[in-house]
């Protein structure tokens, strides 16, 4: 062994070289006050190791850079954890950063003869920044996508050269293949590359004047090993605990696969930059243009950073840079603060979250059927999706006068928003949260007036046609004293039952009790009730052909069929041509929406309503 | 905390002998240790291959092919044919794809002999002509039996086991083997 060893020492000055790296001497004893720097470097030898097996696995195309990475995440062996590491480890790297940079400033390390060592420290900063926004967007997810969108835009807004920096970024005037590829290309080459590059110059610049101790005569001076390496792998194994721990119990997140074309009002940058974030959202910053919040004062604080060695060299200049440093972090934790405070607060940026949470999650299901992700990336599954689909069609064709149970359809309130403040917009029809459900059913006959009442904030002829002035209206008054019958409980449930089933929905699950649904169609067609009787039955005024019969019951001409009534093709032509004479007829006061939507919007704005998906 | 620690370790240099020794083995230890902890889960994962269980595919792994025994001549020259079935790779699951092709031969009315066009020697497809399948890459030879004719590959072709249906439908477990080995050993 030893003799190996001499013969490779001989050869390459292997033991010199151990040597100098192990027994540098630091004055006044080892301490936990120097370990900050080696973390530094142990995060950044993780990203390294866990980012060579993740691009393994990676995929840059915008069609299989989020595929392949929620196969990492949830089909590869340990690909949760490697991927946790990296992604957490990323963050600690920031945090890790803030506290040796805080600590070089205090400790006034900067100052002669280490000037150019800061300087280092600083384009080092810039790099790990530029790492972390590069591999933000590789997923491929809504969150990283729309985010970066906002930084390639800021680099559009640089002066002169802006847009061409900004097209030479992104591989073209808009994002594809090749904005992932080239981004992929700096997050795990140049990057990384010029990292090691100026580490080692960092390292070895450090090593020519040593550690800046404090009190030097606080101890007798050690070796580096293995008292002080000893408290910095005590110091990493903390940092990896907090790794994994947060790759165990929180995850990576991996947010629906990026969509141009669904707007992602979740977006924010990655905590880190929430400061710079809140700040450009000023708007006496915004005044000033993007450039200024974006670049020129950012610039002008770096600039600052940078000179601070000039500055220290004056007899007040280190307590100015202490002071500076602490407002710039003071103002970064504040701003941060503030970013995190605005969006609590804001309900519409919680509903988005949940959107953006509900959209992840329902991927995953989507994700794993037996057809797996389709070739032109998982996108198309969300966007073929009814689920998915369904509401967001309702918020922007149907909320504008409908509500679903209270909300647009995506769980965000209906607002106007006057004077800042939030004030709710009534709606002018119908709550269609339980439509085609024997619970609506039942309110529709039993109490039309509560639940069209929404109608009486339209216009006045729409309340006498349809709302608590209508024909409807009155019947299902008129007979009011009917349900307080106990024994009609059981009628009504019949007649709701045969209703019901009229649809044919598939979902979810139909519990059709044959027995009822006949019980049922007797008391539509005779009105007869377990107690009494209907003034005017339901074929008196709606038209009805039962479902697997041929006879049709009614004539219909003053009320909308209830052929397949709340089922698919029901509510299909009924929302393709409400006017029609089949359904509201002349009277009608809803928008027709076979002009305004697609066949296959909808299709699935339908099938989202009855319930028609997996 | 460490104040205290290091004075004792300066005032009390008796003890220095073994808590440098321990000091020594920790630092090496806890050293050690983060550094393997990123290192191996980063060589799990790479190992994925090999440690992850696949899908068994629904089925016998039978595939009818596009082929009947009628369209084949008996004793004729062997047919070039496509294997279409579902083809999984990672994420993707491609319906009905081209996977690979065999050489199909009727040999007797109801029998018909089917070969995978993978040379056993080292996986390059091999041609049929004049009566024998070559291999263009390392010049592989085979009689219409699959019998190897010259010594540059390990065995003879890889004959699959063939189901004839319905008296005319021709259906073949379709496999690919190791090369090189003397043996027949099925991949994945």
């Amino acid at each position: 062994m030893n003799a190996l060893i001499n013969w490779i020492d001989d050869r390459t000055g292997l033991k010199k070289l151990m040597h100098e790296a192990l027994y540098e001497h630091i004055p006044g004893g080892a301490r936990w006050r120097y370990v900050w720097g080696s973390t530094l470097v142990y995060t950044f030898t993780i990203q390294v190791i866990t980012g060579i097996f993740l691009a393994t696995a990676y995929s840059p195309s915008t069609t299989t850079a989020w595929e392949s990475v929620y196969h990492i995440q949830n089909h590869m062996q340990f690909g949760w954890l490697v991927r946790g590491m990296h992604h957490f480890s990323a963050q600690a790297m920031t945090v890790l950063l803030a506290i040796h940079l805080m600590q070089v400033v205090i400790d006034g390390a900067y100052k002669a003869p280490r000037e150019v060592n800061f300087w280092l420290g600083l384009i080092l900063m810039q790099i790990v920044l530029g790492l972390g926004l590069t591999g933000y967007l590789l997923p491929w997810d809504q969150k990283g996508y729309y985010a970066t969108q906002v930084s390639t835009e800021i680099m559009g807004a640089t002066p002169v050269v802006g847009p061409q920096l900004q097209q030479i970024a992104q591989g073209g005037p808009q994002y594809g293949h090749h904005t992932l590829t080239r981004f992929f290309t700096m997050h795990v080459m140049i990057l990384p590359g010029t990292l090691v590059a100026f580490l080692v110059l960092h390292i070895a610049v450090f090593r020519r004047h040593g550690i800046t101790v404090p009190d030097p005569d606080r101890a007798p001076g050690v070796a580096f090993w293995p008292d002080q390496v000893l408290k910095d792998a005590v110091a990493c194994l903390v940092v990896l605990a907090t790794v994994v721990g947060l790759a165990y119990w929180k995850g990576a997140e991996l947010s629906a696969p990026a969509d141009p074309s669904e707007a992602f009002s979740a977006a924010r940058p990655e905590w880190y930059f929430l400061f710079l974030f809140q700040f450009l959202r000023f708007e006496w910053v915004e005044h000033q243009g993007l450039a200024f919040g974006a670049i020129y004062l950012p610039g002008a604080l770096m600039l600052l950073l940078t000179a601070m060695p000039i500055f220290g060299r004056w007899k007040l200049g280190h307590w100015f840079n202490i002071v500076f440093m602490m407002a710039m972090m003071v103002g970064i934790i504040g701003l941060t603060g503030l970013a995190l405070k605005n969006d609590a607060k804001d309900p519409d940026f919680q509903a988005a979250v949940k959107q953006a949470h509900d959209d992840s999650e329902r991927i995953k299901v989507l994700a794993e059927r037996p057809d797996g992700i389709p070739l032109e990336g998982a996108v198309s599954l969300l966007r073929n999706d009814p689920l998915t689909q369904g509401p967001r069609l309702f918020a922007r064709n149907c909320a504008m006068c409908h509500r679903y149970n209270g909300h647009d359809g995506t769980g965000r309130e209906v607002v106007k928003l006057v004077n800042k403040e939030r004030i709710p917009e009534l709606p002018t029809a119908t709550d269609l949260g339980k439509f085609g459900t024997k619970d609506w059913l039942k309110s529709v006959i039993t109490d039309y007036a509560t639940t069209f009442a929404p109608l009486s904030n339209a216009r006045e002829e729409v309340k006498k046609h349809f709302g608590t002035d209508s024909e409807m209206a009155g019947w299902s008054k008129s007979h009011s004293q009917h349900w307080r019958i106990g024994a009609n409980e059981a009628s009504l449930e019949d007649l709701t039952s045969f209703l019901q089933a009229q649809g044919g929905r598939t979902s979810p699950k139909p519990n059709i009790d044959e027995a009822a649904v006949k019980r049922g169609r007797e008391i539509f067609t005779s009105g007869k009730l377990a107690v009494g009787e209907f003034e005017s039955k339901c074929t008196d005024c709606h038209s009805l052909k039962p479902r697997g019969e041929e006879a049709v019951f009614g004539e219909g001409g003053t009320a909308p069929t209830l052929t397949g009534y709340a089922g698919s093709d029901w509510l299909r032509e009924f929302l393709k041509n409400p006017g029609h004479s089949q359904f509201y007829g002349d009277h009608n006061a809803m928008p027709a929406f076979g002009d305004r939507l697609s066949e296959k919007e909808l299709d699935l704005l339908v099938r989202w309503m009855v319930g028609d998906f997996e | 905390m460490s104040h205290s620690q290091s004075d004792l370790n300066h005032t009390e240099p008796y003890a220095e002998g073994r808590r440098g020794f321990i000091t020594h083995v920790l630092a090496a230890a806890i050293g050690g240790f983060v550094g393997l902890v990123p290192f191996a889960s980063g060589l799990c994962f790479f190992l994925d291959p090999l440690i992850r269980k696949r899908k068994g595919g629904s089925g016998d792994g039978f595939v009818k092919l596009q082929i009947t025994v009628e369209a084949l001549e008996l004793n004729g020259d062997p047919q070039l044919v496509k294997i279409i079935m579902d083809k999984v790779d990672a994420w993707n699951t491609y319906r009905n794809q081209p996977v690979g092709a065999v050489f199909v031969r009727r040999v007797a009315a109801d029998k018909v002999v089917v070969f995978n066009q993978r040379c056993p020697h080292l996986g390059c497809a091999v041609d049929y002509k004049e009566k024998k399948y070559s291999c263009p890459c390392h010049t592989s030879e085979f009689d219409l039996a699959g019998a190897r004719q010259n010594k540059i590959p390990p065995r003879g072709l890889d004959e699959l086991e063939v189901s004839i249906r319905n008296n005319t439908e021709v259906w073949v477990k379709f496999q690919h083997f190791r090369a090189t080995t003397p043996e027949k050993i099925p991949v994945g």
